[in-house]
């Protein structure tokens, strides 16, 4: 009798199959390959294949001079691109001792927060889109463009700015800046309600992402999940509070902590972050003090020997760069810590057991960008 | 030869008489239906590239955009370019998949949507055939699409389309239950099954108010239902673009690929017009008991714009749950329907049962 119940049980246990998601996906955000094996619809392990747009930056880095250096940093993040010129121009000023003008400090946190939102805009909207609510991209979209007015207007550019340099900024602000900025700002206040009602507030959105893919505090810790992400799990990690640069110290926000560790987290988390960051604008922007939009410079940056941290708050976590200098006017070596690629080694771990769906939307909630992951 | 915009019957039979008069009853047959058989294809076409202009334009005004301006006034030739790129796109065949199974899969889709459609009273006497059986024969039929959508899937050789195809086969066998069930409360009410006499049941008082609360829960449930049934958002798993690329038709080019997406937008229109014909009163004028002249102003829009209305109503509103609201996942999708909506249905047929009983219905 027992051997009669026994058996079947051994014939209908499923093989595991794999399908490739990516290098071409619509929700891989980039070429981004992962090798995901698969239950029917269940996520067994996956594997994600990076380096498809490996461009050598870092090796590259070794060539450039400093000032050169932060055209290639654009090119890492793309979303928070004034954030990681900014990590360059930080660490040049630390190693020379440089003291930049009140103005370029004010104006440099102003412009790393507007990155911040226009970033968090489009992650908003590309999640919405993984969920399947196409209409989010236009909304996230729509109101992004306002930022880039507002950079296209003082520097021209609108996605890679590469607008600071060492030691200041490479122009001052357009004179419509200041009121720009304070347009946008209530004008998004009254926006980003229309995102809480169409996505935040959805049932489906919430009984979707509540409770997948959880990641633990000390997991956030291990795999080096940092940023938005890592918040969500209740890792204090924002390099803003605990290491302050620019104006940081001075303003008064709040460092946005939940510890579910589930997608919804990751989310709210973000949607926060958008408010703070609103916040802190607030406070700076009517007392942006005058005086010069850059310290005085000599024509060439030369490091002295030795080696340099530094670490600044990117739209998706903590972005690093280390240079060890032989006193040239370029650095003998140069490495990123890029916050993506250690926010997508957790996806295996946080995405196992879960539907396809799911995955979709866990990696959507880590919000990675392939060119950051690459380098 | 009576023509009339409000009742095509005398048209009808004017016609029909004159080829039985003229022609043996074999040739008078195949005119027939050949002369049908033409006017249901060209509807079906003009239908399909209306409904993809209008959910162009619908979905364009929910996202902050203008939609489609450039080829035409208002853009309304942009369809039918489409729809040409589409013919003159060369068709792929892809390696190891199942030629046969591959080739006919669009066809199946497609038929299915055809045969559903011409059941479908659009007017006094206009209708293709008029069943003794129509609401059944109607979901029988249209429930056929998911074996061309299974057999799309399978035959691709893609596991994409694979996984898309087994989504969309256990839900519309789901949903078919709930479409079928909320269809057999409002059934119970009319007390047939024929379109023509649940319209004519509805003559004073559309079946959602004559029918209480029960009509109107079978309405919901039935709205429910039929997008999923239709695979549409947010009920599009066996596409879902953001997880499996196309879903089932990922391997499909060219014309093959605007049959599927032809057949979407008829099963849209065969659901909405079930919708408009057994809940709303097909078409039948709104009337209101007592208001004399509001009734005779109603009476005068010709039933087919009252039919279209409520068609196109009910598309709209279609259309705008799938720009809204994000997609279920799969076990969601089967939690709602056998724990949610069977069971409400099922309890809502037995109370529509007892207040017919009862005679508690206007």
């Amino acid at each position: 009798m027992k051997e009669v119940i026994n058996l079947p049980v051994k014939d209908i246990e499923v093989e595991e199959y794999h399908i490739n998601m990516g290098p071409q996906h619509p929700s891989t955000h980039g070429v981004l390959r992962l090798v995901v094996s698969l239950q029917g619809e269940i996520v067994k392990n996956l594997k994600p294949h990076c380096g498809y747009i490996h461009r050598g930056i870092e090796k590259m880095c070794e060539k450039d001079t400093y000032p050169q250096i932060i055209h290639l940093t654009d090119r890492l993040d793309y979303l928070s691109a004034h954030i990681n010129n900014h990590a360059v121009c930080l660490l040049v000023e630390k190693a020379l001792e440089i003291d930049v003008p009140e103005r370029v400090k004010y104006l440099r946190t102003i412009l790393d927060e507007l990155n911040r939102i226009a970033s968090h805009q489009l992650w908003w909207c590309s999640f919405g889109m993984d969920m399947g609510g196409l209409t989010c991209f236009f909304y996230g979209l729509r109101d992004r463009e306002h930022i880039l007015d507002i950079f296209e207007e003082s520097f021209g550019s609108r996605l890679l700015h590469s607008y600071y340099t060492p030691g200041g900024l490479m122009q001052d602000v357009h004179p419509n800046f200041q009121k720009r900025v304070k347009d946008f700002i209530k004008y998004f206040r009254k926006k980003i309600k229309d995102y809480d009602d169409i996505l935040t507030g959805n049932i489906i959105m919430q009984e979707r992402t509540r409770g997948i893919g959880l990641l633990s505090k000390e997991e956030a810790i291990s795999y080096g999940v940092t940023g938005p992400s890592g918040r969500g799990s209740g890792f204090s990690c924002d390099v803003r509070k605990h290491h302050p640069y620019a104006m940081y110290s001075k303003v008064e926000f709040n460092e946005i902590l939940l510890h579910e560790g589930d997608t919804f987290a990751r989310y709210m988390v973000r949607m926060h972050e958008m408010r703070e960051s609103m916040k802190i604008i607030e406070q700076l922007i009517d007392n942006i003090p005058a005086g010069d939009y850059t310290a005085k410079m000599k024509a060439v940056i030369k490091l002295p020997a030795g080696e340099y941290l530094q670490r600044v708050e990117a739209a998706r976590g903590e972005f690093g760069v280390y240079v060890v200098s032989d006193g040239n006017k370029t650095p003998y070596r140069m490495k990123f810590r890029s916050p993506n690629f250690s926010n997508l080694s957790a996806l295996d771990h946080i995405s196992r057991e879960g539907k396809i769906a799911d995955l979709v939307a866990i990696g959507g909630s880590l919000d990675y960008i392939i060119p950051d992951i690459d380098r | 030869m009576a023509f009339s915009i409000y009742d095509f019957t005398s048209f009808n039979q004017t016609v029909d008489k004159f080829l039985y008069d003229n022609l043996t009853p074999f040739w008078a047959l195949i005119v027939e239906m050949t002369i049908i058989g033409l006017l249901v294809l060209v509807f079906y076409a003009l239908v399909g590239l209306f409904l993809v202009y209008a959910e162009r334009k619908v979905c364009a005004f929910m996202q902050n955009r203008v939609g489609p301006n450039r080829v035409g006034p208002y853009g309304i030739v942009q369809t039918i370019a489409d729809l040409l790129k589409l013919l003159m796109k060369e068709l792929i065949y892809i390696k190891n998949a199942d030629k046969l199974l591959f080739n006919i899969a669009p066809f199946i889709v497609i038929i299915a949507s055809f045969m559903a459609m011409s059941a479908i009273p659009f007017a006094k006497g206009l209708h293709a055939i008029d069943f003794d059986i129509g609401i059944l024969y109607v979901i029988a039929v249209s429930s056929l699409g998911v074996v061309g959508v299974l057999l799309a899937g399978w035959s691709s050789n893609n596991k994409y389309s694979l996984i898309g195809a087994m989504r969309s086969g256990a839900q519309i066998v789901s949903y078919e239950l709930s479409v079928g069930l909320s269809l057999l409360t409002i059934i119970i009410l009319a007390g047939t099954m024929q379109f023509s006499a649940v319209v004519a049941g509805q003559e004073n008082g559309w079946f959602i108010f004559k029918g209480h609360i029960p009509a109107f829960i079978a309405f919901i449930v039935f709205l429910i239902a039929s997008t999923a049934e239709t695979n549409r958002g947010p009920f599009d798993l066996a596409e879902a673009e953001s997880e499996l690329t196309a879903g089932f038709h990922t391997e499909y080019s060219g014309i093959k690929f605007a049959f599927f997406f032809l057949a979407e937008y008829m099963n849209m229109f065969i659901v909405a017009s079930i919708a408009a014909t057994v809940f709303l009163g097909g078409w039948m004028p709104f009337h209101v008991g007592g208001w004399e002249g509001f009734n005779r102003i109603m009476d005068f829009i010709p039933p087919v714009f009252w039919y279209f209305g409520k068609t196109a109503f009910v598309i709209f509103m279609m259309m705008w749950f799938k720009w809204t609201f994000p997609r279920l996942r799969i076990d969601q999708l089967l939690t709602l329907e056998w724990k949610y909506l069977l069971p409400i249905n099922l309890v809502n047929i037995l109370v529509m049962a007892f207040v017919v009983l009862m005679g508690w219905h206007f």
